[in-house]
């Protein structure tokens, strides 16, 4: 870097870098400036607003009621809160462990043509649309009940969780040094066991980074859910009833005609930042704790 | 991709030799062990119930692509090929053709493209090569944070904030200056195609900047001193020494920010004006595949109307998967070729 000023002057190479070279060299490091400014304008222009517009719209109202008919004012957001915590906890129930499983899979016997094929596989579900995770969600789960259902979203939510958590644990399980896995095996212990209680124990910490990152990744998603949660203005605990998400009112709210309802999409955006941060936060203060 | 645990230390495959062998000799040693070890019917059993994990990974795909085959055959056998040259969507007399939905798809993904490109690489290009190390960290954070915003937040920050300020200010400009391209006609409405690629172009920098970043590095150190030895100025050893070895991965980097802005969905439907019209003006609404289906499926009456929706969905999953392959192969060969050429 500033080591070409560093550099003998003389002889050569010595002709001094001319006025042109020079006019582009801090036109280039100018431009990568204004480039760094004009990405991390919009960050900060989100995150103002959010907090700005989204405490100026929070209040108890807000947290305890279910929202009000179109064009009232007042209501809340409660039950879609609770339906994303719901439909998240569902997806998590059924994308968790088959994503550690096929991870462990490729940690432990995938160093071959056939592991191969499931991590590039991986690979192509982590590209997919979430709409088309959606779509596919449609039809499995939504076509086959003929209604529209928290588990239908929870299962689209799990198909998005399992690429990223597999790859992510495979990556965390071969970072455990192969000594300890052979200390295990020379004391007799069986390979299932040496796997289990040495391999992902000592990689627990990344392994749940791994999940963090898959679920914080879907736990703001909507277009998945649209057409399989579907969304509800009331209070719904049965996994095969429509059900509300915070991502899903923020979107209707959002693109709805009434003032009220844009001031709580402000709220229910900040919510739904604020809830994912939280959960990440716990999940990893108590798996720390756990592994003490 | 096929050895993407390349970063990982190489580690030998555990020996599951060692498990019989030593075993019978240290039996003694480890009393409270032994009695879950030597056994190799839990072993197969753990064995197959993690590959039955893996199999269920092949078995999504499976899953996606014959769900959305079958789905839409109907529309495939009403129209055929033609269905993505026809522009007519009209769900009243069931005709459906979706050239609107990849025009308006291609050009709002392009315009972010063109937007987020050269401001990507800028980030880069400054946090690997110009900016002082401590601020190296915080600046990457920063800037990935970009990428845990969920996209409906995106969309509604967009209909209250970025509209506004390109309807009240930068529409107008655009029209004054460039309206003679003719890409900037008609009343500014802020919603449209430009507001979508805007907003699309926000999102995807962090991809771009990520893998761009990432593809630089790769580029080993003795290439930055050779072209500084020269006499080379900064941005010329950045230029020559480095810009260009690492333009395949650039190029992978730009695919793979290209792939999410053709499926991303939300913040684009928000604002693109969701008008199935071709228009040659950037201000005026359209709409993209990914907004059809996220507007028009649940409401879906006719199975004709389902199937050429599905029909759409399986045009976007294609073409995301083969966008997303090539990327990673890009990627690939810069970040595998060059550590391998470093040590030469």
């Amino acid at each position: 870097m500033s080591s070409s000023t560093a550099l003998p002057q003389h002889d050569f190479a010595a002709a001094p870098i001319s006025l042109r070279r020079r006019f582009l060299d801090n036109l280039a490091t100018g431009s990568a400036i204004a480039a760094v400014i004009l990405v991390l304008a919009p960050l900060v222009a989100i995150f103002g607003y959010l907090i700005y517009k989204g405490i100026g719209a929070l209040n108890w109202d807000f947290l305890t009621q279910i929202p009000k008919p179109p064009g009232e004012t007042g209501g809340g957001m409660s039950n879609a809160i609770a339906g994303s915590a719901y439909i998240l906890l569902l997806a998590s129930i059924l994308g968790v462990p088959i994503g550690i499983g096929a991870g462990i899979y490729l940690a432990e016997y995938g160093r071959n043509k056939f592991g191969d094929i499931i991590r590039f596989t991986a690979d192509v579900l982590n590209g997919v649309p979430s709409i088309v995770i959606g779509i596919v969600a449609y039809g499995i789960v939504v076509i086959r009940q003929g209604h529209f259902s928290a588990l239908a979203g929870g299962a689209a939510l799990a198909m998005m969780m399992i690429p990223t958590i597999t790859r992510t644990t495979e990556e965390m399980l071969l970072l455990v040094p192969n000594v300890v896995k052979e200390a295990a095996y020379g004391l007799g212990v069986s390979r299932w066991r040496t796997t289990l209680s040495i391999t992902l124990r000592t990689a627990t910490s990344g392994v749940i980074t791994g999940v963090m990152l898959a679920f914080a990744r879907v736990a703001g998603e909507t277009a998945p859910l649209l057409f399989t949660a579907f969304g509800n203005t009331y209070w719904n605990w049965k996994i095969n009833e429509p059900t509300a998400a915070l991502s899903l009112q923020v979107f209707t709210y959002a693109t709805s005609p009434y003032d009220d309802w844009h001031r709580q999409a402000w709220a229910g955006a900040l919510m739904l930042i604020v809830l994912i941060v939280l959960s990440v936060t716990a999940v990893r203060i108590a798996a720390g704790r756990t592994m003490k | 991709m096929a050895n993407h645990a390349l970063g990982a230390p190489q580690l030998p495959g555990p020996q599951p030799v060692a498990n019989k062998e030593v075993a019978g000799e240290t039996r003694i040693a480890a009393e409270a062990l032994i009695k879950s070890g030597g056994s190799e019917v839990p072993d197969a059993i753990f064995r197959y119930a993690m590959l039955a994990c893996g199999l269920c990974v092949l078995a999504l795909v499976a899953v996606i692509v014959f769900q959305l085959t079958t789905n839409s055959k109907l529309s495939w056998h009403a129209f055929g090929l033609k269905f993505f040259f026809q522009s007519e969507w009209d769900p009243v007399n069931d005709q459906y053709g979706a050239l609107p939905f990849v025009y308006g798809t291609l050009v709002s993904s392009i315009l972010a493209l063109i937007i987020a490109v050269p401001l990507a690489v800028g980030v880069a290009v400054f946090i690997t090569e110009m900016c002082p190390v401590w601020l190296r960290g915080p600046l990457s954070f920063t800037t990935e944070l970009l990428a845990a915003i969920p996209s409906v937040i995106y969309g509604l920050w967009a209909i209250f904030v970025l509209v506004p300020l390109l309807r009240n200010y930068v529409q107008p400009f655009l029209a004054k200056y460039f309206g003679w391209t003719t890409m900037f006609e008609g009343p500014p409405f802020g919603i449209g195609m430009l507001a979508a690629g805007i907003i699309l172009a926000i999102m995807i920098v962090p991809i771009i900047s990520a893998i761009t970043r990432e593809v630089m590095t790769a580029v080993p150190q003795q290439q930055r001193e050779a072209v500084l030895a020269l006499g080379s100025t900064r941005w010329e050893m950045i230029s020559t020494g480095v810009l260009r070895n690492a333009r395949a991965g650039i190029m992978g980097g730009i695919i793979l920010g290209l792939g999410r802005a053709l499926g991303e969905t939300m913040a684009v439907t928000m604002v693109i004006g969701n008008r199935p019209e071709i228009a040659k003006s950037l201000f005026a609404p359209g709409y993209t595949m990914a907004s059809v289906i996220a507007n028009e499926f649940s409401e879906a009456t006719g199975d004709l109307y389902l199937s050429s929706l599905v029909e759409v969905g399986l045009a976007l999953f294609i073409v995301t998967i083969i966008v997303n392959i090539i990327a990673q192969f890009l990627v690939w060969t810069v970040t595998r070729g060059t550590p391998a050429r470093a040590n030469v």
